[in-house]
């Protein structure tokens, strides 16, 4: 192309840009729908991918190890078919409870107007954290999918060795349904920032008459959200939702269920623990897009999401492995590797507003607060947690949660919290309170827990009545492998 | 003839073995087992759960040998799997009523 030709096309170009220019001024339309950017497409997928990775190998091997070599097939069974029946529960009914407008109920759930994913189509997108910016509502579903997944097979470890499989997937669908998709929704749903930022454009263009239907309009989408979206509660990445909500629901569990037959007697040690490091670690490298995935777009907030859950982790495995030196007399694998999920559960909620700092100074206080639960209170009150998931992702997640409306602080070195409404199209951060924001972590908290206890404890109530939630004596003595599956892992 | 048996620290086997050899002792029978004595055994942490392991590996050899070569082989085990700390391991010897090569029949001395 010579420099005529670019020029004829600088002029046809220009001579275009004039005639839409002429036609916008005739009749102002709606900016144009966002497009996803393909960076974040790839980054959310990506992402995706990596959260199943936590799961399924991840999480299965982690507690697999940890379980006597009789009951390894049925904790990887249970992690693997988790998943696979969640999967299909959220594209039937998960994801439309969990992000879609419940009329009446919406405060606390959503309905079934995407039921079977009615309407997503490949042009359909999702909200991301940033006006204008969108993904593909597929890779969204699917994001989501895998948290809605992980979330379930973390309550396993609490009753490992001991439950009857029938009566585990049947908790599991009821438990989904009645909790996880409630919480996700309460906690994750809201109209997006596009939404809120139109509306408060409008408001603040709004003439004197038309003032009152604009703020109107304004408080209708701050309403469409879920009831602890709306406290003002900060979860990035599912604190409440995924680990406090886990770990309550696996404490009811292990207390209602009972303990294994010799615990406290008989040796029960781990079968395992290279198993258990291999999966620790590849919760650790999937965490990434647990944490920076949620995000939903690949920007410098993801960035700081990614490089918490690497400090955090860090600090928590290091304080773990020397506090345990220190009350026990030597620096365990375990005990490290339990301190790095320590500090990956505490970082959850945090990922995204803490600073660098903050978070090795949670990493630093979750361990030792969670070995304390793991070592004394849970010997002193002598419920069989078998790995500990009340001990870790609850107490470890309580600590997260709380500490995110403390880390949140810009003063902190934190990201401080997100408004839209007050420059409309832009995220620009609220001023800092401790006591409103300390005390929305604290209500989110409480809330999870009584929400999740008790529905968890009605739930093993219908299952025990249903089906029997424990396994024979003399099949728990022989192994779940052989009784409940029917083969073995270990042929020696 | 005689079975000298021997319960050894594990990682004594080879030494044990070499002492065996060169005393013109050319079979033995070697069985991973676990003890008790008073060597006691260890504490084990995984997070809250402490357990007395009392059991601990050893290896347990079988060696048959004819009456001549017996304190020989006493001799040959008892130095090489010494270390002077408690949990070295014990020797039992027993008398052995026949023995068969199956491959040709032989019986007794021939067998061994």
């Amino acid at each position: 192309m010579n420099n005529k030709t670019l020029n004829r096309a600088g002029l046809v170009g220009l001579m275009l840009a004039a005639m839409a220019g002429a036609a916008l001024a005739q009749a102002p339309a709606a900016p144009p729908a966002p497009v996803p950017n393909k960076g974040d497409v790839a980054f959310m997928m990506s992402s995706t991918i990596l959260v199943l990775l936590m799961t399924v190998p991840g999480l299965a091997l982690f507690y697999g190890g940890l379980v006597r070599s009789k009951n390894m097939l049925s904790v990887l069974t249970q992690v693997f078919a988790i998943v696979c029946i969640v999967s299909l529960m959220w594209i039937i009914f998960g994801y439309s409870l969990a992000f879609t407008n419940g009329g009446g109920l919406n405060d606390f759930v959503g309905g079934f107007s995407k039921a079977f994913l009615r309407g997503v189509d490949g042009n359909s997108t999702a909200a991301t954290f940033s006006n204008g910016v969108v993904i593909p509502e597929y890779v969204y579903i699917a994001f989501q999918m895998t948290f809605a997944c992980i979330t379930p097979a973390l309550i396993v470890g609490a009753f490992a060795e001991r439950m009857k499989f029938s009566a585990l997937l049947l908790f599991i669908v009821l438990w989904v349904s009645f909790i996880y998709f409630p919480m996700a929704h309460m906690v994750w749903y809201w109209g997006g920032p596009d939404a809120v930022g139109n509306a408060a454009k409008a408001l603040a263009e709004a003439g004197t008459d038309g003032k009152a239907a604009a703020q109107a309009a304004l408080d209708a989408v701050n309403a469409d959200a879920g009831m602890l979206f709306k406290w003002g509660a900060l979860d990035f990445a599912g604190g409440t939702v995924v680990h406090i909500n886990a770990g309550i629901a696996g404490l009811v569990g292990c207390m209602l269920i009972g303990k294994r037959i010799g615990f406290g007697r008989e040796l029960m040690a781990p079968h395992s623990l290279t198993m258990t490091l291999i999966g620790a670690a590849l919760l650790w490298v999937g965490w990434f897009g647990f944490n920076a995935g949620s995000n939903l777009e690949a920007n410098g907030t993801a960035a700081l999401a990614m490089i918490n859950t690497f400090v955090a982790t860090a600090a928590a495995a290091v304080a773990w492995l020397f506090v345990e030196w220190a009350v026990k007399g030597k620096p365990s694998m375990l005990g490290m590797v339990s301190g790095a999920v320590a500090g990956l559960v505490a970082v959850t909620p945090a990922a995204g507003f803490a600073g660098p700092m903050g978070s090795i100074v949670l990493g630093l206080v979750v361990s030792p607060v969670c070995f304390m639960f793991c070592s004394t209170v849970k010997n002193a009150l002598g419920y069989d947690d078998s790995l500990d998931v009340f001990g870790i992702h609850c107490i470890g997640g309580i600590i997260g949660a709380l500490a995110t409306g403390i880390l949140v602080n810009q003063a902190l070195g934190g990201g401080g919290i997100p408004d839209y409404s007050t420059k409309p199209g832009e995220l620009v951060t609220a001023t800092y309170e401790f006591g409103p924001a300390f005390m929305a972590q604290l209500k989110a908290v409480l809330f999870t827990l009584v929400f999740s206890g008790v529905g968890s404890a009605i739930l093993y109530k219908i299952v025990d009545v249903v089906v029997g939630l424990r396994v024979a004596p003399d099949q728990e003595r022989e192994g779940l492998d052989i009784a409940e599956h029917g083969e073995r892992a270990y042929h020696d | 003839m005689k079975i000298v048996m021997a319960v050894i620290k594990p990682f004594k086997l080879e030494e044990v073995r070499d002492a065996l050899t060169a005393i013109g002792v050319h079979g033995l029978t070697v069985t991973e087992v676990k003890g008790y004595g008073r060597q006691k055994g260890h504490t084990e942490i995984y997070r809250g759960a402490e357990y007395a392991v009392s059991f601990l590996p050893k290896i347990k050899i079988e060696v048959a040998v004819t009456d001549d070569l017996v304190s020989k082989v006493i001799e040959a085990v008892t130095v090489a799997a010494r270390t002077g700390q408690i949990g070295d391991g014990k020797i039992f010897v027993s008398s052995i009523e026949k023995a068969v090569r199956i491959r040709t029949g032989e019986t007794d001395g021939d067998a061994l």
